[in-house]
């Protein structure tokens, strides 16, 4: 295993360089990080054998992605903000299609006012389009995911979202452990479709359907989506089998099996949030942290069996689900709870907005300031 | 003393822009165009995307509306036809012009609405880091062509008379007083007009082409560019890789879009009231 020191785009680049990808469609330009320009840089220079489309718009970059997807080829996108909301219609596309395309997001936050800093707000808009969406907390967890991503895609042939946050993951430099290439081939080995658009086989995607079939075909993927939780779980487990390590699959716990309170949070700030609950714990208040690792599909089963009794659970929200109470996160572990385990006390607050600064001190105070009122 | 034109400047300058960009040169010519042109503030609109050139709408004093990519001439096209008196002008770079809002653009030649589209032309996308644009010349390098660009570029005049635009000019920021005078120009042709400027990016794209100095760029627009007049009179060969700057044409009478727009709905609406006044449902 080799140790490089580089950015959460660059990381990005690699983990799509290691997983061999055949085609790379994206925007260039702004809104786009410097991951694309990585990958066309490796493409010229001969590393990466793929073909590198630079199009004239994300709607274009993921209608080329789903193109390429249906045609056979392992295929791999990234944008942030604006970029995916422009893509949002070719993403209904991408899931209703069964196209196990992986794409790479940096989380930033949008349009209007204009601001180019980071929350969540950007990829949780696009959390009703049948894309599974990974959180991640460091940058040598972004470099992971996006080989565990492929691994889940291709399996269940559903399109997979890996978020990391704007600047604090995609442009710090930090150590990344790059594994051996072998293991990473026998974790992710070529990429064989069930279905694709061949000549000498004709087939179509995306055809008009009646009421009935529809139906029929929403109400698989549906299934399907839920039941990726438990391929997410196996890839992490598989991942860590080949190259050692781990981020958690769906959750990671700290120091929650004695903990009458519980923080959750998504991305980067989770691990700032460790950090604020060792010291909830000097001062006597029994916390620890929760970070949720894959957001859709919501591992709601394993909220339940994760949570100890009769804790209170806080949910650190960096984002806005405008016209109800609360965030996101807040809404859907709520949901999740309720019925099931009302012996749950569960809080919110929305942290972090637009790039506000997250210091742990910070989140100790919020918390402490919503378990007194 | 202050110059004239920086009464059309908000109280947020010093600007963004990096040593040597020529958008600042755009700006200044914009405004002495609307002081030559007597313009009041508050009748004047602009319109921007997003880059580099789309940050101008924070600079100036007007009526402006900073729009997401692409789409400038989008939201321009609906604030005309609801206010037709507004003089209106769009900022754009390589992305909103001719990349991902291309489509409005060729849209808004066809249709001849009496709007202005300065397009800076830096040849680059400057401000995400220097990725090619559809008018990146070919062979020239970019971050994502490190080995050299190998996709034709636009042409931006023979694009705007191709899509219908009734008013087409070249300029650049070397000729920064001829630029005021097309901009100018531009303004008061009635219908679509066009007005691509040949500008500058030293540190996304002069650095990657030999030209790693700000004089180094402004000396090449100097060497390369040719006004319409002389290069009528030379071959193509020594026409090769020139500039051509000035008015390139402009078509009278053709109908412009609000004004159609705004007798059709007359038109109708008359039809309307007589039918009424006749007893008929």
């Amino acid at each position: 295993m080799k140790t490089v020191i580089d950015t959460g785009c660059h990381a990005v680049a690699l983990a799509a360089r290691s997983a061999k990808v055949d085609v790379v469609a994206a925007y260039p330009i702004t809104p786009q990080t410097s991951v694309v320009e990585e990958i066309a840089t490796m493409v010229e220079d001969g590393t990466l054998d793929c073909r590198f489309l630079p199009v004239e718009g994300e709607h274009s970059a993921m209608a080329a992605c789903a193109g390429a997807s249906a045609a056979g080829a392992r295929v791999f996108t990234a944008t942030s903000s604006q970029g995916l909301l422009y893509m949002h219609e070719v993403l209904h596309m991408a899931s209703g299609g069964r196209l196990p395309i992986v794409m790479a997001n940096a989380n930033r936050a949008v349009f209007a006012p204009w601001t180019i800093w980071a929350d969540h707000n950007d990829s949780l808009a696009q959390r009703d389009t049948g894309w599974l969406q990974y959180y991640c907390a460091s940058v040598q967890e972004v470099y992971n995911t996006v080989l565990q991503a492929f691994k889940v895609a291709e399996e269940i042939k559903l399109p997979v979202m890996v978020n990391f946050d704007g600047f604090i993951l995609s442009h710090s430099m930090v150590p990344i452990r790059l594994p051996e290439q072998a293991d990473i081939d026998a974790f992710l080995p070529e990429y064989e479709p069930t279905w694709r658009l061949d000549p000498q086989n004709p087939s179509s995607f995306g055809n008009v359907t009646m009421p009935p079939e529809y139906a029929e075909f929403r109400k698989t993927l549906a299934r399907d989506i839920l039941a990726s939780i438990d391929l997410v779980k196996k890839a992490a487990e598989n991942y860590k089998e080949y190259t050692g390590m781990w981020d958690g699959d769906v959750f990671e716990p700290y120091l929650i099996e004695d903990a009458e309170v519980v923080v959750l949070s998504m991305g980067s700030m989770a691990s700032e949030v460790e950090i604020s609950v060792d010291h909830l714990r000097k001062q006597g208040i029994k916390a620890g942290a929760l970070r949720l690792r894959l957001y859709r599909p919501f591992p709601a089963e394993d909220l339940r069996k994760i949570l100890p009794k009769n804790t209170t659970l806080i949910t650190l929200d960096r984002n806005y689900s405008f016209g109800m109470e609360g965030g996101v996160l807040f809404n859907d572990c709520k949901a999740a709870l309720y019925d099931k385990r009302n012996d749950v006390r569960v809080l919110n607050q929305t942290i972090g907005i637009g790039g506000l600064d997250l210091t742990w001190q910070a989140m100790a105070q919020a918390i402490l300031a919503l378990l007194e009122a | 003393m202050r110059p004239v034109y920086e009464k059309y400047f908000r109280d947020n300058i010093p600007h963004i822009w990096c040593a040597g960009c020529g958008n600042g040169i755009v700006m200044s010519a914009f405004a002495r165009a609307i002081e030559k042109l007597g313009y009041d503030q508050d009748d004047v609109m602009v319109v921007s995307g997003i880059g580099c050139s789309s940050r101008m709408t924070t600079y100036i004093d007007f009526n402006t509306l900073h729009t997401a990519h692409g789409r400038a001439l989008a939201f321009a096209t609906g604030a005309k036809l609801s206010e037709p008196r507004l003089k209106m002008f769009v900022i754009m770079g390589d992305g909103d012009a001719a990349a991902i809002g291309g489509n409005h653009f060729i849209h808004s030649c066809r249709r001849n609405i009496d709007i202005t589209a300065i397009i800076i032309n830096n040849a680059i996308y400057g401000m995400t880091g220097g990725q090619y644009s559809p008018l990146t010349p070919t062979g020239k390098k970019a971050t994502t062509a490190p080995y050299g660009n190998i996709d034709r570029a636009f042409d931006i005049v023979e694009l705007s008379r191709g899509a219908g635009a009734t008013y087409v000019a070249r300029g650049d920021i070397y000729h920064a007083a001829q630029l005021t005078n097309q901009i100018v120009d531009a303004a008061n042709h009635k219908g679509f007009s066009v007005l691509e400027v040949v500008s500058t990016c030293p540190i996304s794209y002069g650095r990657y082409n030999k030209m790693p100095k700000p004089t180094d760029m402004m000396q090449y627009i100097k060497d390369n560019t040719v006004s319409v007049q002389k290069a009528a009179t030379m071959t193509a060969d020594e026409l090769k890789d020139k500039i051509i700057i000035g008015e390139h044409f402009k078509i009278e009478n053709v109908p412009e879009y609000t004004e159609e727009h705004n007798k059709l709905v007359a038109e109708v609406k008359k039809d309307y009231l007589e039918k009424l006044k006749g007893g008929a449902k």
